[in-house]
């Protein structure tokens, strides 16, 4: 056997690597999954204690309804943002991760009226469980919207330090993972919110 | 050709500087240390000195059952006014059974066990140089210091730690009223749980991530050994089952801080209704034990999986029904999301309810009983090595023989109305989750020591330590079975004042004598394994003589795990005593194309892939 031979025997039967993905993007939809499980454990208990009757019967502000309006269409600008990346427009990726954030911020404020709305119609934090449950599920989606305008200003100060392009995609398209999905989220619980109330 | 080999050169360099790198100063090096096999050490040594503490609660608790006039001034000193006289505080009884149950449940059999040998045994048997993500790792582990220091702390406390037992069902745990450590004792029984669920979770998220995307060349998940199928399936499980006791807590802390009403509904305290209104206590319950079910399984698969790769090693036999076990294992995760009803027959849930969560309850003991079975038919006339290792992993598997057996009986929705906290649960729960756990747990400490330390236990003194454990642990909870089903009732602090019970003092004196023996065991056990940290013998680097990759490593792996390359894998793990080879065991690194003499017809395919070409470009494996 010549020695080239030899290092291709060597070669092949070396086994092939098993499949594998980015562990990164791996690590974020398994963050993803736990804390649906969490608003799904949250919205069951709601359903069981709901079955149990002494009910209060919980009209949703209508600042909701804009507020779901505001997290759709900041949806639309974070996707338009990871478009403009892959094209390497960096004026326009600015333009539209920024306007994600602000939309974001709008929504958190406009979350914080329609909890005031609730307070006007005599619905509170303490109380008749029906009405805790609505703070507890937007608050605690808001706290979670909070950690993605976090992100989304690292993202954009990684645009600043040239950091993302179309060669390098990861983080601005596990940023809109996370967007996509609390977005996803708050129109999950909303709609559930308006079926059982 | 040149080229290909000077690539190879600049590649093992390059590796070589990869590790060279890690390696910093003492704080990053002991402390903050991002090295998974450190932070399994760091689980490890936190997990046990839990254990000495829960452990200690259960003497103190015990002697308070076996011997209740016994004069207890001599405790005066470690637990102050909570010995009255001579006499132990109701209260602090009821607070060191739940501080026991805590911290064993969690503190050892969760963090202490799957977060040891998980972050010890996944990059190393799978061939990686570290986690996914060694940064969220080390995070896992302080997350966890930090609830321990939580934990720790709430044992001091003037008013007492958490007393409501370890399922701090409410309204006792929501009032601060309701006794004395519902105050501030279980508000940072809830901060260190919240922070315990946030180490869990950062730990399993990781495990998982590591198993699918970091195995090395050949690693397919059919060529993974058992412990890591276990450690993968628990993460999954933990990862699905643990934001909902975050949940749950989350309401309670509301309920207990800001006056909402999910747990809480027309309480009178002294003739005076309180303003919760609305709220339902079973919904915590429901919660609970949503967790709470797949918990136990979270506690005991790695114990199980543990037990796998140990008995196959010990056995010199290939593990029977390697399938059937990955099977089972998923049976059980897939099950015991729907059985958690079980702990709540007697809370007056519709009769129907109770008996589809019977149904489903008794069929999980189909897998459990397939896994006994397989342990049993491996060490069937296998060449049995009787290291302390394979003594604990077939402990394991008696005692969980020995409480799944009564778990059928008490999954029956009519029997658990007499047998429902009584001392028969006690004794079943012990047996099959804490006991047969903690034999796992010491299974993987004493054959994988040489693998944490680089030097070996003392093989007489394990000896000593199983059988102390083994007929301690037996003769404590066996007995516990016939108080059950006379109706003794659990987590009361004195049963002389009841006339039923007066037969019963020498039985409970038996059981605390027993079970002071067996945690003598564990203080020799203790001695042995911080000697042997550093005076052991040193470690051969195959002790065992075992399959698995770990012990293709050097005797103290530095930070990257192996030197040069990672081996790549060419057979699954449990090729023991196969017909034809030289040596009773084929390490997965050694290819089949060298091994002619002892390959199954059905390898010849493989045998062809490895020496020709690669034909269609496909993969060897998967
Ligand atoms: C053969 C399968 C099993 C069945 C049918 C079964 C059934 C049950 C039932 C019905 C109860 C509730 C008893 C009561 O409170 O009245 C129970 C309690 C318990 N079981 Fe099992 N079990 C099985 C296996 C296991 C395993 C494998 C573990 C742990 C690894 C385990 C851990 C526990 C624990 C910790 C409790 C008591 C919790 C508490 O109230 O503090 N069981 N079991
Ligand atoms: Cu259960």
């Amino acid at each position: 056997m010549t020695g080239q031979e030899q290092l291709l025997m060597q070669n092949y039967q070396a086994p092939r690597r098993p499949l594998s993905m980015n562990p990164r993007k791996f690590i974020l939809w398994l963050f993803i999954v736990s804390i649906s499980m969490l608003f799904a454990a949250l919205t069951s208990a709601y359903m069981v204690r709901k079955s149990e009757g002494n009910w209060l019967n919980v009209e949703m502000p209508t600042l909701f309804w804009i507020s779901s309006a505001i997290i759709l269409i900041s949806s639309l600008t974070m996707h338009l943002a990871v478009r403009s990346a892959g094209k390497d427009d960096f004026s326009k990726l600015k333009t539209w991760i920024s306007l994600t954030l602000v939309l974001g911020l709008g929504f958190l404020i406009t979350q914080y009226m329609g909890w005031s709305e609730l307070v006007t119609s005599n619905v509170y934090f303490v109380g008749n469980p029906a009405g805790s449950f609505v703070y507890v599920f937007s608050g605690l989606h808001g706290l979670h919207i909070v950690s993605g305008i976090v992100f989304l200003a690292i993202i954009f100060y990684l645009v600043l330090a040239q950091k993302v392009h179309s060669k390098n995609m990861n983080s601005v398209q596990m940023c809109a993972t996370f967007w996509h999905f609390l977005d996803g989220l708050w129109l999950y619980l909303f709609t559930f919110l308006l079926l059982n109330h | 050709m040149e080229a290909n080999t000077e690539q190879a050169v600049a590649h093992a360099h390059d590796v070589h500087h990869d590790h060279e790198h890690h390696e910093g100063n003492f704080i990053t090096t002991y402390v903050f240390s991002q090295d998974h096999k450190m932070i399994a050490r760091q689980f490890l040594i936190t997990g046990l000195l839990w254990a000495l503490i829960g452990g200690g609660l259960s003497i103190v608790f015990r002697l308070q059952l076996g011997f209740p006039e016994m004069d207890m001034s001599f405790l005066e000193p470690f637990f102050g006014k909570w010995i009255v006289d001579g006499k132990m505080d109701p209260e602090f009884y009821l607070a060191a059974v739940t501080m026991h149950g805590t911290i064993m449940v969690f503190f050892l059999l969760t963090a202490g066990l799957s977060g040891t040998f998980s972050n010890l045994l996944i990059p190393l048997q799978i061939g990686a140089r570290d986690m996914a993500s060694p940064f969220l790792n080390m995070l896992s582990y302080w997350a966890f210091f930090l609830s321990s220091v939580f934990m720790f702390i709430s044992l001091f406390l003037e008013t007492g730690p958490a007393s409501g037992g370890w399922v701090i069902y409410p309204p006792l745990s929501a009032l601060p009223q309701a006794m004395s450590g519902s105050g501030l004792g279980m508000t940072l029984w809830l901060i260190a749980m919240a922070l315990f669920i946030a180490s869990v979770l950062l730990g399993g998220i990781n495990y998982i991530s590591t198993v699918i995307n970091m195995r090395t060349r050949g690693m397919s998940f059919g060529r993974m050994p058992l412990t890591i199928w276990a450690f993968f399936i628990t993460a999954i499980i933990a990862l699905l089952s643990f934001p909902v006791l975050f949940a749950a807590a989350l309401l309670l802390i509301f309920d207990r801080s800001f006056g909402t009403s999910f747990f809480l509904s027309d309480i009178y305290i002294g003739g005076e209704a309180l303003q919760h209104v609305g709220g339902s206590p079973l919904l915590f319950q429901h919660l609970f034990w949503f967790l709470g079910h797949p918990e136990v399984y979270i506690i005991i698969l790695p114990a199980l999986g543990l037990a796998s790769e140990v008995i196959a090693t010990n056995s010199r036999k290939p593990i029977f029904g390697y399938k059937a076990m990955i099977g089972s294992m998923l049976a059980i995760a897939l099950l015991s999301f729907i059985v958690w009803a079980h702990h709540m027959f007697v809370t007056g849930m519709n009769p129907f309810l109770g008996s589809v969560f019977m149904l489903l309850t008794l069929i999980i003991a189909i897998p459990s009983a397939v896994k006994a079975f397989n342990y049993i038919t491996t060490l069937w006339k296998g060449n049995i090595v009787f290291t302390p290792g394979m003594l604990f992993a077939i402990g394991l598997v008696s005692l969980f023989i020995s409480g799944g057996v009564t778990g059928i009986i008490l999954g029956n929705s009519a029997l658990d109305i007499q047998l429902h906290d009584t001392y028969y649960v006690v004794a079943h729960f012990h047996l099959v989750m804490g006991a047969s756990a903690f034999f796992g747990m010491m299974a993987g400490v004493y054959h994988w020591f040489p693998k944490l330390f680089g030097r070996m236990l003392d093989e007489r003194l394990g000896y000593i330590h199983f059988w102390m454990t083994f007929i301690g642990v037996y003769l404590v909870f066996f007995p516990m079975h016939y108080l059950g089903i006379s109706g003794f009732p659990r987590r009361y602090y004195s049963f002389t004042n009841f006339d039923a019970f007066q037969g019963y003092v020498e039985l409970n004196e038996f059981i605390s004598l027993a079970a002071i023996m067996a945690f003598i065991g564990q203080l020799i056990f203790g001695f042995n394994f911080f000697y042997s940290m550093f005076r052991g013998r040193l470690a051969p680097k195959n002790p065992w003589r075992s399959n698995t990759i770990e012990w293709t490593t050097e005797r103290f792996p530095g930070h990257g795990n192996w030197k040069g390359e990672i081996p790549a894998v060419y057979r699954w793990p449990y090729d023991y005593s196969k017909p034809g080879a030289a040596e009773d065991f084929i390490p997965q690194t050694t290819p089949l194309s060298e091994t002619p003499e002892s390959n199954l017809p059905e390898e010849q395919e493989q045998v062809d892939r490895e020496k020709g070409a690669p034909a269609d470009g496909e993969a060897i494996n998967l």
